[in-house]
């Protein structure tokens, strides 16, 4: 059983503080930078694409784990990020340039949903959302003289300062380079006043009135940073997707990214990227189960969202603190052994809401 | 830390549906005073509580804490003049820790950046850990040291009423605004909260208003009371001449034989 | 432009196609008042209904009425069993992770489906065959007015049911407050598990009423969607404002459809997000009473 030592203030603040953590995480980034070496083309087009869903679920993690705002329409950042890249790079803007305006303008776009959003609540908010979805899904198909509406769109090779970057290698370690930056930007912004507000708006408006923090102000910064990080998700996608086409940012694509994050814990940037790995292994999974199945059940079409609602509801079920929640209890297990006692980790219910005022 | 103002109401009151929840209700608290308001459930105390820290919109009167007008600000600038509040329904956030809670009560003396944040560069960990010392301050004040990483939702009910004073004495108002600080208490429970009360009067010059159905803590701590019903003002005075006065006595007892006759 | 007949047939399609909407918000509406659980895969109840009325009809030889009362106790069965399995476990849950839940039984519901039935289009053969002239030159589908008529009955059957009868009462009193209705003696999580069942039941009626207009698959069950925007637009706590927003969606949408094709199929949204930004509580406003 480790117990940590602490002295100075930096100590708690600081990340990786035990050395469990520091071994964990150590391995996992050295795999990641090596992985071109042992891994086939494909198997690392799939793990750079986890990686670019693992950004798109931090992105919404921020927004409804950490600030309490439902979203069902975080695909629209993944379109815009998307679209608006590819389209300025295929008129020449660089890749750099093009990667900060397009954040610049999801963030923008995610800040004025967030100011219309903000005095929703719960449901009403997941609606508005879903409804906003379904407009950028309906924008992206009509304009088509700029974004060649239902006949899809090309895009343009990846290219940073004028390399181009063909090679699956190279194009994962761009992935790579930025999800490091986001899980690292994204981790430090909880330990920091701004990211402590978003907690304080997720849990009691009220008291977070009273202690200064200015509400709406916090939901629309949530929802702007959310939906530039949504974007940039999006922007590495589309070098995957090669060509896009405004139905594959609907609202399926969206309950995979709600699911991703709720499956994967509610609250924690870990969560996050266990739901992308969730979502990116389920495909995988099903083929081989296949093969084990009597042919009959085996190829339905059905199957795969069959077992994504069925794997949903087993986790929230049993499980509601996800795969996060069954990680820290494993890892909790490990630390206190042999002292550990199921009922360290109690679950707190809230009842009926309308009983409590925000 | 600033000096204590003077609170200044005059003519509050605030309809619900039909009903004056508040009626006309007028009264000074002194700086540096403790002010409890009493009266039965219902009669508007927190609503008072609420109208002063602008959760609710009065129908009429006004509300003046010093040279500051509170009715031309939103409740959350109401801080930064230097009132906090704590709840009768505690309003802790239940998902993060003690800490992070108290953190909170520092918000509105950090500077919020998002991409200073994001990189967290220098300035921001030292404002972190600034505001830790002053933190940890107020965590020995009350006897919080062990719960400091405990999540609210795993903390008993006497410890979340603690985490709830100590946070809002980490925003270091002039004014404390405490709904039932002794609610749902034990009596060593009860006189753990006196103590405190007059440390904190007495250390950190803070003044006081609470409202409270225990009248022994009532007794022990306030300089002056205040009763209302039905949203009305009764009384107002010390504590054993609110006590005394008539028709605090039959808002509390109803009428007594005497009346009957 | 758009004649005399042109516009009283849009009218009523869209009509018809508001009650629908109704029906399935009825069920939404019914749900959330008792439980503050919004089941987002309400329309997957319709779609189930209707393809459970398909198949007692088919086997019992082709009959509608029996098939349908069937189809319909089936469905309600199924919505009662999800409640008291699965909702009832996870009370107190975020709503995030309650909304997701429903979410995912969309998705189990519509694989399901398609598994046992097949990923074709099929057809339900209802009574409401023919059609019915109001005057001179207008003439209107006799299954549209099915769902007109059903959609009235049902109201007034429901409204008889909570006013009037013990068991109505004793849901209104659990929708309002579980605790005390609890203390009351009243089977709190039965009658929960019931109002599931009632509302997956009008569903499903819903479903079968509308299949000789959207012909049956896995994807019917995407109205529900629309019926969400309907019930916000009315506002969501209230069962009468539920059903005026749908009507009022429905109606809109066949007529914006015809008018701006390039929108087809968003104008529901268009309208809620309308109401949402001008009117957020709906259009029949609710009182909130909340303390601290």
């Amino acid at each position: 059983m480790q117990v940590l030592f602490k002295t100075r203030y930096e100590d708690d603040i600081r990340f990786l503080a035990k050395t469990g953590e520091k071994v964990r995480v150590g391995l996992v980034v050295a795999f990641l930078l090596a992985a071109p070496l042992f891994l086939q083309t494909y198997y690392l087009g799939e793990l750079g694409l986890l990686l670019v869903y693992a950004i798109a679920g931090i992105g919404l993690m921020i927004l409804t784990g950490h600030t309490g705002q439902v979203s069902f329409g975080h695909a629209a950042f993944l379109g815009i990020g998307a679209y608006c890249h590819s389209i300025l790079m295929s008129h020449g803007v660089p890749f750099t340039v093009s990667v900060v305006v397009t954040m610049t303008l999801s963030g923008l776009v995610g800040m004025a949903l967030g100011r219309s959003a903000s005095k929703m609540h719960g449901f009403y908010l997941a609606i508005a959302t879903l409804a906003f979805l379904m407009l950028v899904e309906t924008l992206l198909g009509e304009w088509e003289s700029v974004t060649n509406g239902y006949a899809g769109f090309a895009v343009p090779g990846l290219k940073i300062f004028g390399i181009s970057l063909g090679k699956a290698w190279q194009q994962y370690y761009v992935d790579l380079f930025f999800t490091l930056l986001v899980v690292w930007g994204a981790s430090n912004l909880f330990r920091t006043p701004v990211g402590r507000s978003f907690l304080a708006v997720r849990d009691s408006e009220l008291s977070a009135r009273s202690l200064g923090v200015n509400v709406e102000w916090v939901k629309i910064q949530s929802f702007g940073i959310s939906a530039a990080i949504t974007g940039l998700a999006g922007i590495l996608l589309a070098h995957h997707l090669s060509y896009l086409a405004p139905d594959v940012f609907g609202v399926l694509e969206s309950l995979k990214l709600m699911l991703m994050i709720v499956v994967g814990g509610l609250g924690s940037i870990l969560g996050a990227i266990f739901g992308a790995i969730l979502i990116s292994l389920l495909p995988v999974a099903l083929s081989f189960l296949k093969d084990y199945l009597p042919a009959s059940i085996g190829q339905q079409a059905g199957l795969e969202p069959l077992l994504f609602g069925l794997i949903i509801v087993l986790f929230i079920v049993f499980e509601p603190q996800g795969i996060y929640g069954r990680w820290m209890k494993i890892r909790f297990f490990f630390e206190t052994f042999p002292y550990y006692r199921k009922s360290s980790f109690v679950r707190q219910k809230s009842y009926l809401k309308t009983e409590r005022m925000r | 830390m600033s000096e204590p103002q003077q609170l200044s109401i005059r003519n509050l009151s605030i309809m619900f549906g039909g009903v004056h929840a508040v009626e006309d209700v007028s009264f000074d608290v002194e700086p540096g005073e403790v002010f409890a308001i009493i009266g039965p459930n219902g009669a508007g105390k927190s609503t008072i509580f609420n109208l002063i820290s602008r959760l609710y919109e009065p129908s009429a009167g006004s509300i003046h804490y010093g040279e500051h007008d509170l009715l031309q600000l939103p409740a959350h600038k109401v801080v930064q003049t230097g009132i906090a509040r704590t709840f009768q329904n505690i309003e802790l956030f239940e998902q993060a820790t003690v800490l992070q809670n108290l953190l909170v009560g520092r918000h509105h003396r950090t500077s919020r950046n998002p991409f200073t944040s994001f990189a967290f560069l220098p300035a921001v960990k030292k404002s972190e850990i600034e505001h830790r010392r002053k933190v940890e301050d107020i965590i020995d004040l009350l006897e919080l040291a062990q719960y400091r990483d405990e999540r609210i939702a795993d903390l008993s009910y006497g410890a979340r009423k603690n985490v709830e004073l100590a946070r809002a004495l980490c925003a270091e108002p002039t004014m404390l605004l405490l709904d039932e600080p002794a609610s749902g208490l034990n009596n060593e429970e009860t006189d753990d909260v006196g103590f405190w009360l007059e440390d904190i009067k007495h250390d950190l010059g803070v003044t006081l208003v609470m409202v409270e159905h225990d009248m022994g803590l009532v007794g022990q701590v306030a300089d002056r009371v205040m009763a209302v019903n039905d949203g009305r003002l009764l009384a107002i005075g010390t504590p054993d001449e609110v006590r005394e006065n008539a028709e605090v006595q039959q808002a509390y007892l109803g009428a007594t034989e005497e009346d009957a006759e | 432009m758009l004649s005399f007949n042109d516009v009283v047939h849009l009218a009523i399609t869209g009509l018809a196609q508001g009650c629908a909407y109704g029906l399935i918000a009825l069920g939404f509406v019914l749900i959330y008042k008792a439980t503050e659980v919004v089941n987002f895969a309400h329309g997957e109840f319709m779609m189930l209904g209707a393809f459970t009325v398909l198949a007692w009809s088919e086997a019992m030889g082709g009959s509608f009425w029996p098939a349908f009362v069937l189809g319909c106790l089936t469905v309600g069965v199924v919505g009662y069993l999800i409640d008291a399995q699965i909702m009832r476990r996870i009370i107190g849950q975020s709503a995030a992770s309650i909304f997701i839940l429903t979410v995912a039984f969309g998705f189990i519901f519509r694989s399901l489906a398609g598994m046992i039935w097949g990923w074709n289009t099929l057809s339900l053969n209802t009574p409401f065959d023919g059609q019915l002239a109001l005057g001179a030159n207008l003439v209107v589908n006799m299954d549209r007015v099915a769902i007109v008529g059903a959609t009235v009955i049902l109201c007034a059957v429901l409204y008889l049911f909570f006013s009037r009868t013990r068991y109505g009462i004793a849901m209104q009193a659990a929708s309002q407050n579980q605790l005390a209705a609890y203390y009351m003696g009243i089977p709190v999580k039965r009658l929960v598990s019931i109002t599931w069942a009632i509302g997956a039941m009008i569903a499903a009626a819903a479903g079968a009423l509308m299949a000789p207009i959207t012909q049956i698959d896995t994807t019917i069950g995407f109205l529900g969607i629309k019926a969400l925007a309907g019930a916000i637009v009315g506002g969501f706590g209230s069962i009468p404002g539920a059903l005026l927003g749908c009507l009022l969606i429905g109606v809109i949408e066949p007529f914006a459809d015809y008018l701006v094709p390039e929108i087809k199929g968003v104008s529901p949204y268009i309208v809620m997000l309308i109401v949402l930004f001008v009117r957020p509580e709906g259009l029949v406003p609710q009182t909130f009473q909340k303390k601290v």
